[in-house]
Parts: C-alpha cells; structure tokens; sequence
C-alpha cells in the first residue's frame, strides 16, 4: 500500500469527522476525553465543596444540580451520584479512551512506521463508539431520578434494585447501555493497535528494537481484549436481573415491604466478574502511562532509557500478573480466606516488576543532561506519585492489614496517586511532548510549567492527608461525617484538602487555555522539536494520509541511541544506518 | 438542570465553532520556525532548582501531617488479634516510609542534579544487570517476608474455631440501621430468612423462624453489648443491598451480603470504660469537644440549638455504599464486664416472648 492510494480527494466530512486517518482520530479521542475530563473533574469539585463544609448552601450548587440541591444544600443522592459519575467518566472516559485511545492512535502507526492502523474503518469506527458512549453517559445526567448512584463498582444488589435508591432507575440502565458501547469500543480498538504492531512494522523495526511506548500500548491492548469482555458478561447479566428478572446476582431481599422472588444468586459473583476487569483495567490505564514516561524520561534526559530488557520484561509480568490479582478487592467480600491468601500473594508479587521499574526511571536520570520541558516534568511528576501511591499497595494488598483501611479514605488516596494521578500525569507528558506532532505547534512552555508546579503541590496536597482520614477510620463515599461526633477532628482536614482541591482545579484551566490557544497561535514546530530518535520525527509536519511522502523510513537501531559516544549529536535517530564499526546495543 | 443542559450545549456549540476555525487555520500554518518553546539552560536551571524544593515540600508536608493530625488516627486496639493487626501495620509503614524517603530523595535530588547545561553530554549508559538483579532480589526478599508475615496473621484471624464458650451473635443489616441478634441461653442462633420478616406484624425485625425451637431464646437488639475478654463470633446478614460491618477499634470489617451468612471473629480487649481513660482518647475527645463547643457558639448566635458534648464509643459503621443515608448507618458497642453484659442481657426480652 503506497502513499499515492490515499491521495484520493478528501472531503471535510471524511477528514474531519468521519475519518479514518489514525492521526486524526487520536485527536478526536484527545478532545473527547478532555471534554469528559472536564466533566469527570467538575463534579470531583462539587463533592469536595459538600466534603469541607457539609450541608452548607452554595449558590453553584443550585445552579449546577438545580431541584437536586434543594435551597444550595447538595441531597444525599447527588452526592452519590456524583461520585459514581466521577469515577466512572475518570477513569474509564478519560484515563482509559482519552489517554490510551489518543496515543496509541497517534503513536503505534508513527512510530513503528506504518502508514495507518491495519484497519482504518474499525478504527473510525471504534471512536464513534466511544463518542457514542459518551453521549449516553453525558444524558444519563439528565434523567428524571438522577444518573447511576451505586459508586463506579456498580455493586448489585444496590444497583439492580431500582427501590434502593433513585439512581438505580433509569440511570444504571443507560451506564450499563453506555459501558457495553464503550467496550465495544475498546475492544475494535484493542485488537486493531495488536494487529497493527504484529503486522506492519517497517523494515528493520524488530520487536526488540521497539520504543517502549508501543510495548506499553500493545501490552495494554491485549490486556483490554483478555479482560473487557468479563465485564461485558457482568453488564449483560445485571441487565437480566434488573429487566427480565432472573437471579444471577441476587438472592433473599427484602425491601421496601416486600419479599422479592430472587433466589440462589450471589452479589460476590458480580464482584469477581467486575474485578476481572477492573484490577486490569488499573494496568490498562496505567500502563500507557509508564510508556510515554519512558519514552519522554530518555528524550529529555538525553539517555537510553535504562534498562530496556528489564523494562519490556516487568511491562510483561505486570500484565499477566494484573490478570491474577483482582481478589485483593474482596478479602472482606465474604469469599473464602484461603482464596484471600492466594491473592495476597500475587498482589504482592506485583510490586516486583513495579519497583524494577521505578528504579530504572531514577537510573535512567542518573548522570543524565536533563531537558526540563513541561512533559520531562510531568514525567518525573508520575514517577513521584507511582512511587508514593504505589507503596501504600503493600498496606493494601496484604489481606490482613486490608481489613482495617478497606473501603476507607487510605484507599481513595491510595488510589487516586498510583492510578489517577500517575495516569493523568502520563497523559499531560503526552500532550505537552507530542502536541507539536498532533497540531504542528507548539505549547506555551511559561504555561505549561505553571500548570505542572501548580499541580504537583496540590496533587500531594489533596491527597496525602487523605491516608490520616483513613487510618482515622473514616468510611469512603459518606456524603458527610457529621453523623458520628467522632470524627469532628477530621473537619478541618476536609476544608484544607477541597482548598487544594479548588486550586488545582483552576491550575487545569492554565493548561485549558494554553491547549486551545497553542492550537491556533502557538509557534510553529521545527521537524523534531526534542531531537528524538523516534520514527514520527522524521514524518512531515503537515498531515496527509499515509504518513510519509515516498518510502517508509527503515530502522537501523533501537530507539534510545541518545549521547551515544562516537556520535557528534547527543541523538540519532532509528532510521539512520549504523556507522562503520559502529555496534549496535545487544538487548 | 435546564442551567446544566444550557451550560452543556454552549460548552458543544463553542467546541464546534473553535473545531472549525482551527481547519482554516491549519491550511494557512505558519512556516515562521523558532525553538523559544523548548526549554532552554535558563529554565533547566530553575525547574531543576525546584525539583529540589518540591522534595523538601514532601518531606515537610509528612512531617507536618502526622504532627498535626497524628492525633486522628485510631487509638491502640481494642481486641485480641488487633495487636497484631497494629505490629504488622507499623512495620510495614517503618517500610514505606523508608522507601519513600530514599527513593524520593534519589528521584529529584538527580532531576536537580542533572538539570540540563549546554555542550554537555548525558553518559551512555543502556544496562547493567548487576543491579537490575539487585533491585529484583532485594524487593523479593522483603514482600516475601511481609507475604509470610501477612499471611499467618490473616489464617489467625480468619480460621477460628467455633469453640464452645465463644459468643454467638449475628449483625442484621438493612437499610440504614444496624440490628444484632444474640444466640439466647443455647448459644445457637435460630435459622432465620427474610420470608419470615412480615409474620408477626413486622415484629419479627430479622426474620427468625418461629418453627425453629433454636429461634426462640434469640434476643435482637439495636444496640451490640459485648463481654470483654470473651471470643465473639459475628454472623452477618443483609436483608436488601450489601453493607460492610466495619469496627475500626477492634481492627474488624466483613462484608454483609443478602442471600448468605459471612462471619468475622475477635475478643474484645478494652472496656469501654477503660478505652474512655485512655490518655490518647481523653485528648482526642478534649479537643473534639472544643471544636463542638466552638460549633455551637456559632450555631446559638444563629438561633439554632447547641451540639451535645461528646463521649467516646465504640462504633460499628456501615463501610460499604448502601444508599442515600449510607452516611449515617450506625451502632453503638459497648465492651463491659462478663457480669455487667450478664445483667444487660437478663433484662432483654426474647423471640418467644416478642411473639406471644
């Protein structure tokens, strides 16, 4: 397939919106997911704001939740509701479309030089999915009783059971339409980014000689189509008992004075199928994330990365033992405690090939000559935040120690550092790297460094003082504490985490306005802006379908030839032939 | 709402008109080039610089936190197995925080480091498996002895017997109150399934089976009374959605789950009365009640009517999301002397006697 076949005349329909050219469907999935992340960090705002000061009227409110914020003061199930919406939009709209569906479209075919997906028609069509499930997502917010309020886990019998609370009407229903979209989409995507990198790599790009990116994204996407479809099973099978009354999740209720008919299900079987997918789905959000932090960690620092066998074995072992740990969310679920015992041990055996890679990342710093740009920033950002969220797993996978902190606020700032954090720091390396690829300009850097140090201070600042609030005991999800006079001490914790809270919130706006304006005035780019090694440098700025004008560029060596001596520039690109003598690096 | 839907649309309408402006900007691209958005040595030199001060920002915000509200986190335990619980914890915090400390420290003390000077090169440095087997077997060694550690305090906790002396009760839960069932003088609680909930009038509040002569001495309460120094086996219901039996002190939680019984076992260690004298408890509820106390001034000048004083219980909270007053479902537990919870029983009333 040459350049020439896809010459044929483009209309603004087929380039613009039905297209199905990778490059521009990776910045539909960016706008997308950021216009979700908006949403999805919003409401995050308006629940800390009820969090700091509970029960307190508040003129946004009123205007954002209307009859569901009776006089300002946000009712007990918006709160909920908010919180589920938070979590699902964050991390399934966001970190997983918006952050791996954006790069892996932009940087698979790029990078292993490939002049589109192996499909561009799924490829389009799996966007149009997404978007689809957006949509549905984004209109559950308007129904009558509320969007879905059972939290992001959608435990049933909670959120089988329409009178158990408003938002198990209506709402669940379309999240559970919007998700089997949205896996639909992940799927098309997922096998599309495999076949893609086993089958089209240009000549000379063997396995071995992959930047880390696309590792990560392959691994991710094989992981998506070994897990996606359980959840899909689970959202099939909770659309039964809620339509058609089977029992496959529930059994023995009794609500509202009446004796349901369900008989012999079990709400632990919903949470095993739910976690088959959702431990994964940590790895597949984080996993982009740890690729391009590779890739701009060893750009920036003007070093191979270090260790690159080392670091495509633990993407490998991440993955498979991702698979095998989803237990470690039910040690008090009622499941048997020897089972318990299994999965302690390998959640914990996880930890190994992460703390490999931590200590590849600093190692990798080690002597290096740093190019402190607003993504190497972000990049050591994740690195931070990996190693902090990351530690506290070793609390929370040990069955024994989990009984106490289950549940509690230690797990929301457990989490939110090592997936949520990490992840967005991942995806903001991402933008700031490769925007000049995407737009063909550049980001405001003044900008971009406000929007990092802005955010790093408060990502610690919110939650790090969240573990207190956790080992204090404290519930997470309570739409306030003031019910137990116990953890009054805990007020002013509150108000201090939703300031820093708030502060990082307008922080996002820097980085809002630097996006949008660099789109349309930021300066132009240069070929290679980073002096990377990798192959989407050598791709013209201008976009055109097809990627390269004549040949695909053939690669010589791997990607992290940075500073290599006997080179007179600190970097050399894949595609450049080895020099006489020159050996290339066994790995 | 109709705010929210105007805001969504203005939001989509001004995404479109900026997506279409941007097309005709992209057919006229500046080929003016310059790399004043790259950073240079002069920003190298201050990003790195705070690199540096963002450590010692982490540093100080640990050390401000636990001097703070080290004051907040949970009191000794009150149970048996909850000393144990507390070591492994504070070993593996000693182990975190270690970790942190070095890894952090490494991690942007070379991002200041190293911050990038022209004309200078980066070492070349790709591999070295030396250390990468190092840093495999060192972790190993670690989580292999926290796994093992772990893992015997977890078959301690988990696998108890059913032993004769030990107390039987069982936690009801429902939306959005707590209700416990003790065994009676047999210390065998009746079966019981949510059919039997509407026999009675409603008075059958666990749904206990009246032809089930283990049933009839059962006793339900609303508020858990326990012995200390007495193993407690729980037994956990839910009548409609799941809830979570969470007793931080005792270093207790499990899930409640319709359609199946859960258990969870511990001996309660502390008193209530003695877990109110505790130094650590006397200054957190001293300070607590200031904060109520300067609560209520505010709320008395608005007219409205000043909080209670506050004394230490033990709490059983429900810790899995169960609805809208999930928030707000809770039990008082009171840890007394075997002849004090002898006397409270006597005076309770049981299945048989609710149902004559």
């Amino acid at each position: 397939m040459g350049a020439d076949a896809h010459h044929h005349k483009e209309t603004f329909i087929t380039k613009y919106i039905f297209s199905q050219d990778h490059k521009m469907i990776s910045k539909q999935y960016l706008i997308t997911g950021l216009i979700m992340g908006i949403v999805g960090i919003a409401m995050s705002l308006l629940f800390r704001l009820q969090l700091a000061w509970p029960e307190q009227p508040f003129g946004i409110f009123e205007s954002t939740l209307g009859k569901w914020a009776p006089d300002g003061v946000m009712d007990p199930n918006v709160y909920l509701a908010l919180v589920t919406i938070h979590g699902t939009i964050m991390v399934f709209f966001v970190l997983t479309a918006g952050l791996s569906g954006t790069f892996s479209n932009l940087l698979i075919p790029l990078q292993i030089g490939a002049r589109d997906m192996a499909s561009g028609f799924l490829n389009m069509v799996s966007y149009w999915l997404f978007f689809l499930s957006s949509v549905v997502m984004l209109a559950s917010l308007f129904v009558e009783a509320g969007p879905a309020a059972a939290g992001w886990t959608i435990y049933p019998p909670l959120s089988a059971l329409p009178q158990a609370q408003p938002g198990s009407g209506l709402g669940m229903t379309l999240w559970l339409v919007s998700m089997a979209i949205f896996i639909a989409s992940s799927l098309l995507g997922s096998l599309n980014y495999i076949v893609t990198v086993i089958n089209l790599r240009t000549k000379g790009m063997s396995m071995t000689r992959l930047p880390l990116t696309i590792w990560a994204f392959f691994v991710t996407a094989i992981i998506g189509v070994v897990s996606f479809p359980v959840l899909l099973s689970a959202a099939l099978l909770l659309i039964m008992d809620r339509s058609f009354g089977t029992s496959f999740f529930l059994s023995d209720i009794f609500i509202q004075g009446e004796v349901l008919h369900y008989q012999g299900g079990s709400p632990v079987l919903f949470e095993h199928l739910f976690w088959f997918l959702g431990h994964p789905e940590v790895y597949i959000v984080l996993l982009p994330a740890l690729g391009i932090t590779s890739e701009v960690l060893a750009t920036n620092a003007r070093k191979p990365i270090f260790g690159y066998r080392a670091m495509v074995a633990s993407i490998l072992a991440i993955a498979f033992l991702s698979t095998i740990v989803w237990g470690h969310h039910m040690f008090i679920s009622g499941m048997n405690p020897f089972l318990g015992s299994v999965f302690t041990f390998t959640t914990l055996l996880i930890a190994i090939p992460s703390a490999v890679k931590a200590f590849n990342y600093i190692t990798t710093l080690w002597k290096g000559n740093l190019q402190l740009n607003p993504a190497m920033l972000f990049s050591i950002g994740l690195v931070s935040t990996f190693i902090t969220g990351g530690l506290t797993g070793i609390i929370l996978g040990d069955s024994t120690l989990d009984i106490n902190v289950h549940d509690t606020y230690f797990v929301v700032a457990h989490f939110h550092l090592v997936m949520g954090i990490s992840a967005l720091y991942g995806l903001f390396a991402g933008v700031y790297h490769w925007f000049p690829k995407m737009f063909g300009r550049m980001l405001n850097k003044r900008l971009g460094y406000i929007h990092f140090w802005i955010t790093a201070v408060c990502a610690y600042g919110v939650f790090f003082p969240m573990h207190f609030i956790g080992m204090a005991g404290l519930p997470r999800r309570y739409y306030t504490n003031t019910a137990f006079p116990y953890f009054d001490d805990l007020a002013d914790i509150n108000v201090v985490i939703t300031i820093f809270a708030l502060i990082a919130g307008a922080a996002q706006i820097v980085f809002l306005y630097n996006f949008i304006h660099s789109m349309f005035y930021g300066k132009p780019t240069v070929q290679n802006p980073w002096k990377s090694n990798t192959l989407e440098w050598t791709a013209p700025i201008k976009h055109f379908h097809g990627n390269w004008e004549g040949d695909i560029p053939e690669v010589h060596r791997w990607a992290y030839d940075y500073s290599k001596p006997g080179h007179k520039e600190d970097y050399v690109p894949q595609h450049i032939s080895l020099k006489k003598g020159e050996k290339e690096l066994q790995h | 709402m109709t705010t929210l839907l105007m805001i969504t649309i203005l939001v989509l309408v001004s995404i479109a008109v900026w997506q279409i402006t941007k097309i005709f900007q992209v057919a006229q691209l500046n080929k003016k080039v310059d790399d004043s958005q790259v950073a240079n040595e002069k920003d190298n030199d201050w990003n790195g610089k705070l690199m540096f001060a963002f450590l010692v920002f982490i540093y100080l915000i640990t050390i401000y936190s636990f001097w703070e509200w080290g004051d907040v986190l949970l009191p000794e335990a009150a149970s048996e197995h909850g000393v144990d619980y507390d070591r492994l914890m504070w070993i593996s915090m000693a182990l975190i925080f270690f970790v942190q400390i070095v890894t952090q420290a490494l991690l942007h003390y070379f991002s200041y480091k190293y911050r990038g000077r022209k004309g200078l090169k980066a070492l070349f440095y790709a591999d070295n498996d030396r250390l990468e087997f190092i840093w495999t077997i060192i972790p190993v060694i670690v989580l292999a002895v926290l796994i093992l550690y772990g893992l015997y305090a977890w078959s301690n906790i988990m696998n108890f017997e059913e032993d004769e002396d030990a107390l039987v009760v069982e936690l009801y839960a429902q939306q959005f109150n707590w209700k416990a069932r003790y065994a009676g003088a047999d210390n065998v609680l009746g079966d019981a399934n949510v059919r039997f909930l509407q026999d009675y009038d409603g008075l059958n509040l666990v749904g206990i089976d009246s032809s089930d002569p283990n049933g009839l001495d059962d006793v339900v309460v609303q508020e858990l009374h326990l012995p200390v120094g007495r193993k407690v086996i729980f037994k956990m219901r839910s009548q409609d959605v799941l809830h979570s039996a969470y007793m931080p002190h005792f270093r207790a939680q499990m899930n409640c789950v319709p359609g199946m019984i859960t258990e969870f076992a511990f001996t309660p260690t502390i008193t209530t009365e003695e877990m109110r004298q505790n130094p650590d408890m006397v200054a957190k509820v001293q300070k607590i009640n200031k904060i109520r106390y300067d609560n209520s001034q505010e709320l008395i000048a608005n007219g409205e009517e000043a909080l209670d004083p506050y004394q230490f219980d033990y709490l059983l909270l429900c810790n899995k999301i169960c609805g809208a007053s999930h928030y707000n479902m809770q039990m008082k537990i009171i840890v007394e002397e075997e002849k004090d919870f002898n006397s409270w029983m006597a005076q309770q009333i049981t299945f048989a006697e609710v149902i004559q």
